[in-house]
């Protein structure tokens, strides 16, 4: 990415000739005052996020060995403490999630994008309906698959389907909004000229307008996985535990999740688990930069200028 | 797609008059079921609704306006109380401190961003802002009870408890910080240069401009992204779960613990209600009261951002 043209219209760039002229020294200081108040108070967030980060890394960096991927988590034993249940527990829900919001998500997608109409009531309804599902708290997710998927109607029990397929509800907005705005960047032009060779409307769908957004919904898809790998409150609801010990976890098995992990290490009142929670963190937020460094990289090397 | 339709239904077969569609059943059936999963999201609110009401009226046909009118919340105990704000206080307590971490540096770093940082800066700081919010909350939660708490409160010589409200709104704050920053400096670049430009020929300063032009008038935008934040505050879980403990209180000092609505949620799904019990449906009807408010949060909000958005373009 090239650096912005110095002598851009933008709003902070123009040199206004007025503050050089102030001369009364009241007036000047309180122009410096103010400016360093805004810096401080900026400065205030980055820096609790440096804090963050080397509070945990400091914690955590003596806990990351070999045997932390490869053990189970001891209630009683921090020092054979390990992560396995846990991280097989996150791949587990991740591929369910994925597996769910890639189809459902990008279908959603089309429909409002390709089939229905800008003034249908239907589309103006789902847009409305995504913006109130944003709001709504992660916890309720929870409850909703507590009451639908864990028990009631389909009564999985707290198995990994159960949680995956709530943190798939979770994150669906975020794939149909990417893969809608991916859509319609697609050009009108390329439409009208498969269809005037004669295909039907979906197979321009499926052999021009999908191939040429993949890049923008991948990136969504990452991006909403992003966020669901690190949700722990509607795992708690649907009942996953800190305690798995199973490294093998099948679809319709008890399960962990980093996450989860962490919160049940961080909540012991052993001082000990906390280094292991920390540890944990390192690991969760390394896959985490990992994810929206390859969505950014997505981005950037696909960016299509039609 | 005007054009097209009326040569889809010709062309690759025999040549059919233009103007005459041939009705394909593949590409209907295809439409149907992309129609259905776009319904999907839309089953998704039905089904929360669903949820949340089916579990609650059985629990307010129990409990009644008890829930309303009592002061004490232990619907766990052998005695149960329900009592719904002990736990809409500490839910209001602890996203009220963050309110008041969050809303001054958030403003603070919006107005610099927007007025007085160059591009290039504003490049740089705005994807750490963004690693914010992309950081767990689980996290924070951590960082609330391991780091701040023992670290910081009680090494200033506060005397708080292992869990309290103090800490859990202080980092909450700072988890709000992005929501807050990046909506507000939105609505601020959003007002018009020449009102910039009139009030700097008047003989404006910059900070008179930033305080007394761009501020007002981007105001809308500004309440949309604190509401939009309080509403975060009172739905977050884990930070309160981990910093603020399960003790339901009325009390208003921030050195004490605190249970809220999310954490009973949290908490009581942990532990063993069989289900049809009163524990269980009480999760449900709290999840009732949290949905309403966030709802209602979230739509004065959209309401300001309308309200913002119309002015300008």
């Amino acid at each position: 990415m090239s650096p912005p043209p110095p002598a851009s219209a933008d709003a902070a760039t123009v040199r206004v000739p007025g503050a050089q002229f102030v001369t009364d020294g009241a007036t000047r200081l309180k122009e410096i005052g103010f400016a360093a108040l805004l810096l401080t108070l900026l400065g205030i967030a980055l820096l609790t996020l440096l804090v963050l980060m080397i509070d945990v890394i400091v914690e955590g960096a003596s806990s990351i060995t070999p045997e932390f991927f490869t053990e189970t988590p001891s209630r009683i034993d921090p020092e054979s403490s390990g992560i396995a249940p846990a991280i097989w527990g996150t791949v587990w829900l991740m591929i369910v999630c994925a597996a769910f919001i890639i189809p459902v998500g990008v279908a959603s997608a089309i429909y409002l994008e390709e089939y229905a109409s800008r003034e249908n009531w239907f589309a103006r309804f789902v847009e409305v309906n995504i913006q109130n599902l944003a709001a709504v708290p992660s916890i309720v997710y929870g409850v909703l698959g507590l009451a639908f998927l864990v028990r009631g109607p389909l009564s999985l029990g707290n198995v990994v389907l159960a949680g995956g397929l709530t943190l798939g509800l979770l994150v669906l907005p975020v794939v149909i909004v990417a893969g809608r705005e991916a859509i319609r960047a697609v050009p009108p032009s390329i439409r009208e000229g498969s269809m005037a060779l004669g295909a039907t409307k979906w197979q321009t769908i499926w052999k021009q307008v999908l191939p040429a957004s993949i890049p923008g919904i991948a990136t969504g898809v990452i991006l909403a996985l992003s966020r669901a790998i690190g949700e722990t409150a509607p795992l708690i609801v649907v009942g996953a535990t800190a305690f798995a010990t199973s490294t093998s976890t099948a679809l319709l098995q008890e399960f962990s999740a980093l996450p989860i992990q962490i919160f049940g290490w961080t909540a012991d009142p052993q001082e000990a688990f906390k280094a292991l929670a920390a540890g944990a963190i390192i690991v969760l937020m390394v896959i985490l930069l990992g994810m929206n460094a390859i969505a950014i990289w997505l981005r950037n090397r696909y960016e299509q200028k039609w | 797609m005007e054009a097209g339709t009326h040569l889809t239904g010709g062309t690759p077969g025999g040549l059919g008059p233009l103007g005459v569609r041939r009705r394909r059943w593949g590409e209907e059936v295809i439409r149907a079921l992309l129609f259905l999963a776009a319904a999907i999201s839309v089953l998704t609110t039905v089904g929360i609704l669903v949820a949340l009401l089916t579990e609650s009226i059985p629990f307010f046909r129990e409990v009644g306006t008890k829930f309303f009118t009592e002061s004490e919340w232990s619907p766990l105990f052998a005695d149960p109380q329900f009592g719904i704000w002990p736990l809409l206080n500490g839910t209001f307590l602890i996203t009220g401190i963050a309110i008041l971490v969050a809303v001054p540096i958030g403003l603070g770093s919006a107005v610099y961003l927007s007025e007085y940082a160059s591009p290039r800066v504003r490049k740089t700081v705005k994807p750490i802002l963004e690693v914010l919010v992309g950081v767990p909350t689980v996290v924070f939660g951590y960082f609330a009870l391991a780091f701040v708490t023992p670290e910081i409160l009680q090494a200033l010589g506060i005397k708080v408890g292992i869990y309290n409200a103090l800490s859990a709104g202080l980092v909450m704050g700072i988890m709000i910080v992005p929501t807050i920053a990046s909506i507000s400096e939105d609505a601020m670049r959003a007002v018009p240069q020449g009102l910039r430009e009139g009030a700097y020929g008047m003989g404006a300063t910059k900070r008179q401009v930033a305080t007394k032009v761009v501020f007002p008038a981007a105001i809308s935008g500004i309440v949309a992204a604190c509401v939009l934040g309080v509403s975060r505050g009172v739905g977050e879980t884990m930070i309160v779960l981990l910093a603020a403990g399960l003790d339901p209180n009325l009390g208003i000092n921030p050195v004490d613990g605190y249970a809220t609505i999310t954490t009973f949620m949290g908490a009581a799904a942990d532990g063993d209600n069989p289900a049809g019990s009163i524990g269980y449906e009480s999760i449900f009807a709290c999840g009732l009261t949290l949905f309403f408010l966030t709802l209602l949060m979230n739509m004065i909000a959209i309401r300001f951002v309308r309200r913002y958005r119309e002015v300008y373009e």
